[in-house]
């Protein structure tokens, strides 16, 4: 029972504290916050060796599965090479860990984020199929998006007018209501979780 | 040279005013001065700290003001203008002021009465609710279809895929997912069917396995708890992203959730989903990634529907009365929006201070 008891008393008591620190500028309130961030990343850093541990495992587990090998042999020898090139040759300018992660790891994370275009592509060509008034209204609106931002769309009488529109009338207006209701939202759960109501987070 | 200037020293003279800057930590002090003199060779405001003379400002116009930071509220301070023209100094020099800290912000007093408003409704419906009066719920088709989802998954007997964002558990979004993360296990331990969490938070991931194994308990099944189901991948943010999509088409999962905070990988990851014919709810509070989950999944919570759906799936009188008070705080933001709005219109400028 304790279990659950003494968590929930902490959320609450550190969860009122905080609300209240938001609005008292005293150095002693910017102190509790300081310190507050100091403990979050503490906590991060224990964290890390948890999930290091997790990662490991894990992989080790499916190095015996023939689909996964491949794939979990190539993570567990990267995450060993880097962590001994890191330890032997320091991770400073022109150190091979810092040539790894610029030569390597920066062009692969580049691959991965170029994909997207391609995604995009199949993704547009999901949404605009005009199958449904609200599908042909998004084609329209899309069009008209995509053709003002183009050099020759700029030039043609009233599109660049449209753009604006649509991009202050009905784009900002769904924007902004759907920011409200995240806002309210978010404070909701905050609360819930403040005053114990939303266990979830310790598993129900 | 030196010995041709005339001292001035005008203590108190009201040419330099200090005054203290109100709803601050007491580090900033206001300095307000007016020069008799009009014409000048040069003038250097000083602050004087101890035995130390520090320069703040060199002086170029006969009137100003300057914002003196940097300071502590337990000293107090004092500050002098020395002013040369000619063969002339004056010096004046101020009171000796103590920066006030204050211990509430006055100026975000409006804000203050708002969160007591909305803090006080939640109570009232959440009062409300234990009096044992029921409340409706509309509809959400992404909250109704999880059963579907995790009962599609046990009849493929493939495994269901959750991925809580890719946020730190400082986003709240996180929190959201990771409270939608515990009805999903149940649900799934239900069902004897097997879940998998790729985390990228370090943090996250201790309390995801915390979560999944408590779900566990909860139902009776710890048996079907595997540590190694609810995982660290990697902090890479498109590392992740590939290591996600490997594991939905190695893994052939029959149902993806993507709850949470998500960027630029929400694409990939959905319509990596989407081509191996999964069926995908998909949660979001990031408004720019939205329409990418809105084209690649079956279902998706928008906005605020995130923070909805434990209360939704739990369908506790406690949580689902917090929900009525969000929509009574929605009322209450669309009449006041309405009302400075036609007020506007008449040239009735309002802000509240909110902004």
């Amino acid at each position: 029972m304790l279990q659950k008891k003494i968590p929930l008393a902490i959320v609450f008591i550190f969860g009122v504290i905080s609300i209240l620190q938001y609005f008292v500028p005293h150095p002693l309130s910017q102190a509790y916050y300081d310190t507050m961030l100091k403990w979050m990343i503490g906590v991060g850093s224990m964290a890390i060796f948890l999930a290091l541990v997790s990662f490991i495992r894990h992989h080790q587990v499916r190095l015996k599965k023939k689909e996964h090998a491949p794939y979990s042999a190539v993570a567990l020898l990267s995450f060993l090479f880097m962590t001994l090139v890191g330890f032997i040759g320091g991770m400073g300018p022109g150190s091979v860990f810092q040539k790894m992660f610029y030569y390597v790891q920066a062009p692969l994370q580049a691959t991965m984020f170029s994909l997207l275009s391609y995604y995009m592509a199949s993704a547009s060509y999901r949404a605009f199929r005009a199958k449904s008034f609200e599908a042909t209204l998004l084609l329209i609106t899309a069009f008209i998006v995509m053709f003002s931002v183009t050099t020759f769309g700029n030039y043609v009488p009233g599109v660049p007018k449209a753009l604006e529109w649509i991009m202050a009338v009905p784009n900002m207006a769904s924007k902004r209501g759907i920011a409200i209701g995240v806002s309210l939202g978010s404070i909701a759960t905050s609360l819930k979780i403040i005053l114990g109501i939303e266990r979830n987070w310790l598993g129900g | 040279m030196v010995l041709n200037l005339l001292v001035f020293i005008l203590a108190a003279s009201g040419v330099i005013q200090v005054k203290d800057i109100p709803n601050d930590d007491g580090s900033r002090l206001k300095i307000e001065y007016r020069l008799p003199e009009s014409v000048f060779d040069s003038a250097f405001l000083y602050r004087i700290q101890g035995n130390k003379k520090i320069l703040i400002h060199k002086v170029a116009n006969s009137s100003g003001v300057v914002i003196d930071e940097g300071l502590n509220y337990k000293k107090t301070y004092k500050y002098t203008l020395v002013v040369y023209s000619d063969t002339l100094k004056k010096t004046y020099e101020s009171l000796m002021v103590k920066p006030k800290a204050s211990w509430f912000d006055t100026s975000q007093f409006p804000l203050f009465i708002v969160v007591l408003l909305y803090t006080g409704l939640l109570l009232f419906y959440i009062q409300h609710a234990r009096s044992g009066k029921s409340l409706y719920l509309r509809p959400i088709a992404g909250l109704q279809a999880v059963d579907e989802a995790v009962g599609r998954a046990t009849e493929m007997g493939r495994p269901i895929l959750y991925v809580p964002g890719l946020s730190s558990i400082s986003d709240v979004a996180t929190i959201a997912a990771l409270n939608i993360l515990s009805h999903v296990t149940k649900k799934a331990g239900e069902y004897e069917t097997k879940i998998l969490v790729p985390v990228r938070d370090p943090v996250v991931y201790t309390i995801a396995r915390e979560i999944v194994k408590e779900s566990y308990y909860s139902i009776g099944r710890p048996d079907l708890y595997n540590e190694n189901d609810v995982f660290f991948a990697t902090d890479s943010q498109f590392g992740y992203a590939a290591h996600v999509s490997g594991t939905m088409v190695r893994e052939k999962t029959a149902t993806n959730f993507f709850m949470g905070m998500f960027w630029a990988e929400s694409l990939i990851l959905s319509e990596t989903g989407a081509s191996t014919g999964a069926i995908q709810i998909a949660g979001t509070d990031a408004v720019t990634q939205l329409p990418f989950f809105i084209v690649t999944c079956d279902y998706t919570l928008m906005g605020e529907e995130l923070y909805a759906a434990s209360a939704y799936l739990s369908k506790e009188p406690l949580l689902t009365a917090t929900l009525k008070g969000q929509d009574a705080m929605k009322v209450i933001i669309l009449l006041v929006v309405g009302a400075l709005s036609i007020l506007n219109l008449f040239g009735v400028h309002i802000t509240l201070g909110l902004f």
